[in-house]
């Protein structure tokens, strides 16, 4: 696989190429990067739905699946996902590599499709269309509502809102109910055509093309793109320390069996100059392996739960611990979750623990090249973090040289900001 | 070993039945950094009555499952910790037919191939250890038992079918494993896990002869006779028309569909899968239908899966009406079976269809888990889009004809509060 080439190919519109042929498959993306907020978040989130619902050439939804089944059952999905307070309004194509195609070029295919997907959508006088726009919403509404069927997620999702409350990282990256709801054609079309011309875009292409051809096709595809000046103000607050002396606990209660715990942290002081490779091995040590101390002591030694682990969220410098346990373990839990990771602060890590947790952070590192969904993704939050070229192998080698006094050093800087606890209803009644 | 190729998709596999009786397959990939090695026995979460020892055997559910977590344990200690501490991302799961050990890692694959191979066959527990597991498992299952997923599949095999194990759910219940022993454990073992009932699977740049040489040294030297499962006869009445429980949900989830006879080949699994997408796919008339009626979302999909001793055909997704819904896949079926093909459709669901089977191949671990799969019914899972290539429109609606009765369909529903 050859080095990430990174160009801007129009104002503020950037691509990433990995050229490689291992492969089966290619994959073209493209996110309009934009400020996470409530007032715009489901906005933002419907768009790349009614984008693809009917565009010149392919008016209807039957049409484009009809035409990418037509391209060996090419995908051509809307993806939103937030990175610290940015929101990534995104398209994501992949599709069986030139090489596998008896000679079809399928490149240049995908990057038309995408192009008068995000250019020329279907509209009547200047809009929309009415039953796209209420369908697509009607769908982004329920799933809005579904978060909460998934109870691990759902915990994690509380946890965030109610310990960010105040900040935009608060904002779900499908935005609230209350403004989804009330999204109307006229609103999304002006959205649209405010967002289009200001977002940066960032592209991303994984396969078998030079960049050189994926630069002539996406140069093609998106020579109508208006360009206006950007928003400058993009990025992510980032909130050193807890915002109370004590930490803030939550409790809700739902028709559940198992209660759900999420402990929140911030990072600390490490935020100011982040080194990401010690603060992804603090959570590998801490919360993030099967050799971690949340996994060999709360599951592991007192079988308290089925899964507890540790995620970092390194953009806004967040550190978010999950476990399902039962009702009365509450306390219990908690008490271990916090004393392994006082047992990190005060350097209790053995050698066999560091190199465990280095080993199995590298393999994941490298992992990442071996996915182009994962690599798609990767690449994403390094340009976010500003480090868009740096590849996974590189990380992996800084993970390499990481003392153990970083990982401790960090450990000591983070703080506990809040609890959220989900419990059942009948013990809500108790 | 012996070299397969398989040109149309590009890879090869190199095969081998061990002398302990093991059959190994490897396909080596090039250019990627990971190494993945899968380890499975043909016993799962419905193999719960066998002969053993000269007796029929009754198991409780979620013994195969609750073996799966005690394996990791050896006697210094636990494997999951060892191979992590290689660097290796350790996992397992168990179906109804099949109980899966596997691990990727970038570096020391033949070390952590060693660790896999023996903690998988040398078996330790103790009454402690399994009353400690009783706690880690119950968790599983409560939280299983939030799940709405599980709860409308379950319910959906429930309808299906009247007196079968996968009417329970893989992992048990709380009071099911509490009947478990550590003496159960070792006897199901003893009964399943042997080298010819078993098979490995690996993928990535690794050095063939020397994974073989490995597992012929450290596995038991006796291939072992595979103990016979339970029969039971198919009967293709299903038990009820609808099964509906109400959980903490938003909008209602669905799976409607219906049972066939178990037991076909890769062949009929691909043209199964070719029918339901030609039927129910994103570019059918079917689909657009629901999809602009607000019926169903993207999630929506249609699939045929395919056992030793079930076999089903399901649609499934979140829908605010989900009656409606059946009875639109219902009035489909009716028309799709009395009418001719639509052949142009037909090429474009191949076509897709192809492009997954591609796609499919730069995951390792659908790559090992088809091949592992396809051994237990002594087919190779490269093979797929060679059959894809052969099959046409007749194939796909004799399939519909043979294995989808409208008349015999049921709805599973979960439903809010």
């Amino acid at each position: 696989m050859n080095e990430a080439v990174r160009k801007e190919i129009m104002p503020f519109v950037y691509l990433t190429c990995l050229q490689t042929t291992k492969f089966k498959t290619g994959s073209l993306s493209l996110n309009l990067l934009t400020r996470l907020e409530h007032t715009t978040a489901a906005k933002n989130a419907l768009l790349p739905r009614v984008l693809l619902r009917g565009f010149a050439g392919h008016p209807t939804m039957e049409r484009i699946n009809a035409a990418l089944e037509g391209l060996y059952g090419a995908r051509l999905e809307p993806m939103i996902r937030k990175k610290g307070e940015i929101q990534c309004v995104g398209l994501y194509a992949d599709f069986t590599d030139d090489l596998y195609t008896k000679g079809e070029p399928v490149l240049e295919q995908m990057a038309a499709l995408l192009g008068k997907a995000l250019l020329s959508p279907v509209m009547k006088d200047g809009r929309f269309l009415d039953e796209n726009v209420e369908g697509e919403r009607r769908n982004l509404c329920n799933e809005i509502r579904s978060i909460v069927n998934d109870k691990r997620t759902y915990a994690v999702t509380r946890l965030v809102e109610l310990m960010c409350d105040g900040e935009d990282y608060a904002v779900h990256k499908l935005g609230r109910l209350l403004e989804a709801e009330e999204i109307t054609t006229e609103a999304l079309t002006a959205h649209y055509r405010a967002l289009l011309p200001t977002a940066a875009i960032e592209i991303f292409y994984c396969g078998s093309a030079s960049p050189e051809r994926v630069e002539t096709a996406l140069s093609d595809a998106l020579t109508n793109l208006p360009r206006t000046e950007p928003d400058f103000g993009l990025g992510t607050e980032i909130r050193m320390n807890a915002l109370l002396d004590e930490p803030r606990i939550f409790t809700e209660a739902l028709d559940v069996s198992q209660g759900k715990l999420g402990v929140g942290f911030r990072l600390g002081n490490c935020m100011e100059a982040p080194d990401y490779a010690a603060i992804l091995l603090f959570n590998a040590v801490y919360g993030g392996t099967v050799n971690s101390k949340l996994f060999l002591n709360v599951r592991e030694k007192l079988s308290l739960c089925y899964y507890a682990s540790s995620m970092i969220e390194k953009h806004k410098g967040l550190m978010l611990v999950s476990s399902g346990i039962e009702f009365d373990k509450y306390q219990v839990a908690l008490n271990e979750i916090l004393a392994q990771l006082d047992a990190v602060r005060s350097g209790q890590v053995s050698e066999t623990e560091l190199l465990g947790a280095k080993g199995a952070l590298i393999t994941d590192l490298r992992a990442i090249l071996d996915s182009q969904l994962q690599l798609e993704d990767y690449y994403l939050g390094q340009v976010i973090a500003e480090e868009p070229t740096a590849g996974p192998e590189a990380l992996a080698r800084r993970v390499e040289a990481v003392p153990l006094e970083a990982v401790v050093q960090i450990a000591k800087g983070v703080e506990q900001d809040a609890v959220y606890f989900l419990k059942g209803l009948e013990e809500e009644e108790r | 070993m012996e070299t397969r190729e398989f040109a149309r998709v590009g890879e090869q596999m190199l095969a081998e039945t061990l002398p302990n009786g093991l059959p190994v397959y490897v396909v080596p990939k090039r250019g990627f950094n990971k190494k993945y090695a899968f380890f499975a026995t043909s016993y799962g979460g419905a193999d719960r009555r066998f002969l053993f020892g000269g007796q029929w055997l009754d198991t409780p559910a979620g013994i195969a499952h609750f073996l799966e977590h005690k394996l990791f344990d050896t006697k210094d200690g636990n494997a999951l910790t060892d191979l992590a501490m290689n660097g290796a991302s350790p996992n397992a799961f168990t179906s109804f037919e099949m109980t899966a050990y596997h691990f990727s890692c970038t570096e020391k694959f033949e070390e952590n191939l060693k660790i896999l191979l023996e903690f998988v066959s040398v078996p330790y527990f103790t009454p402690e250890s399994v009353e400690k597991e009783r706690g880690i498992i119950g968790q599983e299952i409560r939280m299983i038992e939030d799940t709405p997923q599980h709860a409308v599949y379950y319910n959906f095999l429930k309808a299906l079918y009247e007196n079968h194990p996968v009417r329970d759910t893989i992992a048990g219940t709380v009071e099911s494993i509490g009947e478990i022993t550590a003496q159960t454990l070792y006897d199901c073992h003893k009964a399943f896990y042997t080298p010819a009932n078993m098979v490995l699977c690996v993928a990535g740049d690794v050095d063939a002869p020397a994974v073989c040489e490995i597992a012929q040294a450290l596995l038991p030297a006796e291939a072992g006779a595979p103990p016979m499962k339970e029969q039971l006869p198919y009967s293709d009445k299903p038990k009820q028309e609808k099964r509906e429980v109400r959980m903490e949900v938003s909008t209602p989830l669905f799976m409607a569909g219906a049972k066939a006879q178990p037991g076909g080949g890769l062949r009929q699994e691909l043209a199964g899968n070719l029918a339901l997408d030609y039927l129910a796919g994103k570019s059918s008339p079917l689909y657009t239908r629901l999809y602009n009626d607000g019926l169903i979302t993207g999630d929506f999909s249609a699939g045929f899966e395919s056992g030793r001793s079930f076999s089903i055909s399901a649609f499934s997704g979140e829908s605010r009406d989900p009656e409606r819904v059946m009875a639109e896949i219902r009035a489909e079926l009716r028309r799709v079976l009395a009418g001719s093909p639509d052949s142009e459709r037909m090429e474009r669901a191949k076509k897709a269809a192809l492009g997954r089977i591609f796609r499919e191949l730069d995951q390792f671990e659908s790559i090992c888990y088809d091949q592992a799969d396809a051994h237990f019914r002594g087919e190779e899972a490269l093979r797929k889009a060679e059959v894809m290539d052969t099959l046409t429109a007749d194939d796909a609606l004799t399939f519909l004809h043979s294995s989808v009765d409208p008349e015999k369909l049921v709805l599973s529903a979960v439903r809010p509060r």
